[in-house]
């Protein structure tokens, strides 16, 4: 067992205690704990049904929990367990304080209006009306993904699916929250486009002192991208530590066949 | 002045699959201070690599301690946390191997200037990268090139720039003269004098010693438990 830290005196981003969520008899989540410090990247890991999306989710405040707690240290949120925020109050955190890249654009994205007017849209929700503004806080936000600005009007379901993640990053970026989550942000692309989008995360985790808890099952992915890996299985989270030591040095009998067989 | 106290230090691979349990090394004593440079040598597979990575915490050791003096207080590199290990990864403690992890569409100047960007002003950074690219002999037609497409001998050069560039107070080196040509394995012993002279301390390990006797200060010799050569390869990856 590790010490708790000691050198280490910051405050964790996100800190959500004992967290559980079942549906129906299953055990999706089970006694997870997270903590998750500002510029950090934390990786989740496992397979299917491992219960890595959920988390995310609840962590989205999308889905309620069955219990536990989880705060941002933020100013008007420090102390307050935001499971318990009214619908509006669960709203608001979201929308200022948290973005989310789904795996499948269609969740996160209107395929017909344009690129702009997705991120637009984003924007609109915190009250803001001038046009002029509108469009170049979306251009700003697609920029800083990456995306080709001289297609920004084009709607997402004309774009490929690497160009698809990056509005959608873009639009999880626009109102520059302090937590992205990211649910196997680049399965599906190719290896070389995902190469692209990742370095295009990277970059943005560096330059915006941003948290990203990252769900994937890639563990080049996880690689690239965490400092810090949890490895979940059945709901619980069987083993957790630095990336480097989790992909070269894992303990848990689970995390040794899930490393020797990716790798 | 001791920057590390290393106490009846031990690793152990457990491979549970197979039910196998690889006692690497046991009972290390060494102590290290600022400005020293110790060369850890062995046989092939006796785990001088495996010493290394877990003082970086890349592996997760068995036994024993590593008390470490940094600047925020001593801290026992074996059980700190994670947290922790991330903070002295960042500020004091470097690692550098012989493999470089190129990305696609980052130059050599930028991969090198990286490791500094969370400290100063980008263009800072980039002059600094520059001056350590030449220090190590790349091309300078090479420096806006992505190292995705350079040969083992160049990617190692711009590996060392990048690894050597921030400064650190204790570095660990895991066979960086593996691909180099003379002219570099000279830059590379006129570096560590340079750091040496500053107060970093280093624990290296050479396939070629020769390459770095000058500033060799002590040595120490990991007897083989059980030999690594090609298991853990073959079993962890």
């Amino acid at each position: 067992m590790l010490n708790p830290p000691q050198i280490n005196k910051r405050v964790p981003l996100v800190s959500a205690r004992q967290l559980n969520k079942s549906y129906g008899r299953l055990a999706a989540v089970r006694n997870v704990d997270i903590e998750a410090y500002s510029g950090e990247v934390l990786g989740v890991v496992g397979e299917s049904g491992s219960g890595k999306s959920t988390v995310l989710r609840l962590l989205n405040l999308e889905e309620a929990v069955d219990s536990g707690s989880y705060s941002l240290d933020i100013d008007d949120l420090r102390g307050k367990n935001l499971f318990d925020l009214d619908r509006f109050d669960r709203r608001a955190v979201q929308v200022h304080h948290i973005g989310i890249v789904y795996q499948n654009p269609h969740l996160g994205l209107r395929m017909r209006y344009s690129s702009s007017g997705n991120v637009a849209e984003r924007l609109l929700i915190t009250g803001e009306r001038t046009f002029a503004t509108l469009r170049e806080k979306s251009r700003d936000a697609l920029s800083a993904s990456e995306f080709p600005l001289d297609r920004m009007d084009d709607p997402p379901r004309v774009l490929s699916g690497g160009m698809q993640q990056r509005v959608q990053l873009a639009k999880a970026i626009a109102l520059k929250p302090r937590l992205l989550l990211l649910d196997e942000p680049t399965t599906g692309l190719d290896v070389s486009i995902q190469a692209t989008v990742l370095d295009t995360l990277k970059r943005i985790q560096r330059q915006r002192e941003i948290t990203m808890i990252i769900v994937s099952h890639d563990l080049g992915v996880i690689r690239t991208l965490a400092d810090r890996v949890m490895v979940m299985r059945n709901g619980r989270v069987v083993e957790q530590g630095l990336t480097d030591q989790i992909l070269e040095d894992p303990q848990d009998p689970y995390t040794q066949q899930l490393v020797h067989a990716k790798l | 002045m001791t920057l590390l106290d290393v106490r009846d230090y031990g690793k152990t691979f457990h491979i549970h699959h197979l039910g196998r349990t690889i006692s690497v090394f046991a009972n290390l004593n060494f102590t290290l201070s600022a400005g020293q440079f110790l060369l850890v040598s062995g046989a092939n597979g006796a785990g001088k690599s495996t010493l290394l990575r877990c003082l970086y915490r890349s592996y997760l050791p068995t036994n024993g301690e590593a008390l470490y003096h940094s600047q925020h207080g001593t801290i026992d590199l074996a059980r700190a946390a994670d947290a922790d290990i991330l903070l002295l990864r960042q500020e004091e403690i470097g690692m550098v191997s012989q493999f470089l992890r190129p990305r696609p569409r980052v130059s050599a100047l930028e991969l090198v200037a990286e490791p500094l960007l969370t400290t100063m002003p980008h263009p800072e950074a980039q002059a600094q990268a520059a001056a350590m690219l030449d220090n190590f002999g790349l091309k300078r037609e090479l420096w806006d090139a992505y190292p995705t497409t350079f040969s083992g001998g160049e990617q190692q050069k711009v590996n060392l720039a990048r690894a050597l560039i921030a400064p650190r107070r204790l570095l660990l080196l895991d066979e960086p003269t593996a691909s180099l040509d003379v002219a570099t394995r000279d830059s590379l012993a006129a570096r560590i004098a340079e750091l040496k002279a500053q107060g970093v301390a280093l624990i290296g390990v050479f396939h070629h010693p020769e390459d770095v006797a000058d500033v060799i200060d002590d040595t120490i010799i990991i007897e083989t438990q059980d030999s690594l050569d090609g298991v853990l390869e073959d079993l962890i990856g």
